[in-house]
């Protein structure tokens, strides 16, 4: 009998790799997961918290979480999506008792709720001929030199995108595309549903666009 | 039979996410497709979306701040020691 679920119960060769380290108390070990994981999870605490300080204070707590609970890790998901699990459950405590009182799940449905379309519903004739199509239509970013798009400067554009999305859109955009987490995995961490999933980061995707085309482009002396 | 023409643009910006993530049911990507091929504004902005998700992946960064990986560090040593002894 082929139970996939079977396989899924012992770690896989790297993760339990990993974790047979961390049981053995090795630095090293610890010290890659914390270089590999660390800036996303402090992105993502950052969401849920309101100062930096915090923030680290959640990331550090996550990690004696991951310690704690090493030890009776049984593999059921990947370590990355049980670390960011343990990350999320716990900057959402923190973020409760600082203001919020949503669970994550609630969060979700919350940021992807409603009315937000991707672009400015102004961009498109209302009326006449083409009803539905650009009056205001995107540029070519085709011939922009790639120092332009990947500089600096709009590496600051984007990161203020991100820092500024509600919270559950900003950790599903860290996770996928900053962090490379797959959907399964993101849904499996942050136990929301594909669809939920799938409206946070396109939301969260078309909001980053928006804050780049407005840099790109200029905001034509709008403030 | 009309592919091209009963998509609008700004139903289009809608489902670029689906279409990227390969999800969109066969039909609704044949239409999806059949509008891009028509309309270089629509094949700008899926352009720009993906030109977007290069630029954020660049956010990752390799390291964490160091102070706060050496505090990281001391409350692995912490742990490492209690739960030897324990």
């Amino acid at each position: 009998m082929d139970n996939p679920e079977a396989s899924a119960s012992a770690p896989s060769g790297e993760d339990a790799r990993v974790i047979a380290s961390l049981r053995a108390g090795d630095e090293v070990a610890f010290e890659t997961l914390v270089r590999e994981y660390g800036p996303a999870m402090l992105r993502v605490a950052s969401l849920h918290v309101r100062s930096r300080a915090v923030a680290e204070e959640v990331v550090q707590e996550a990690w004696l979480g991951v310690l704690r609970g090493v030890g009776r890790f049984e593999g059921r998901s990947a370590l990355k999506t049980w670390i960011f699990r343990i990350l999320t459950n716990t900057a959402k405590t923190r973020g409760e008792r600082e203001s919020r009182t949503l669970p994550f799940s609630a969060l979700a449905v919350d940021d992807a709720g409603g009315d937000e379309p991707a672009v400015e519903p102004e961009r498109f004739a209302t009326e006449g001929r083409w009803p539905g199509h650009w009056t205001s239509p995107p540029s070519s970013w085709s011939e922009l030199p790639e120092s332009r798009l990947l500089g600096a400067e709009t590496r600051a554009v984007i990161d203020r995108a991100i820092a500024n999305l509600p919270a559950a859109q900003g950790t599903v955009i860290t996770m996928r595309d900053i962090e490379g987490f797959d959907s399964d995995e993101v849904c499996n961490a942050l136990e929301i549903s594909e669809t939920n999933q799938r409206v946070l980061l396109h939301r969260a995707r078309s909001k980053v666009r928006n804050a780049l085309e407005e840099y790109l482009e200029g905001d034509r002396g709008c403030s | 039979m009309q592919l091209t023409n009963d998509l609008t643009c700004a139903e289009l910006v809608e489902l670029v996410t689906e279409y990227l993530e390969g999800s969109l049911p066969p039909l609704d990507r044949l239409r999806f497709e059949g509008h891009l091929a028509a309309c270089p504004w629509c094949a700008n902005y899926l352009d720009q979306m993906r030109r977007t998700i290069v630029a954020v992946r660049r956010l990752r960064e390799e390291d964490l701040d160091a102070e706060l990986r050496d505090a990281l560090l001391v409350a692995f040593h912490g742990w490492s020691a209690g739960s030897r002894e324990g």
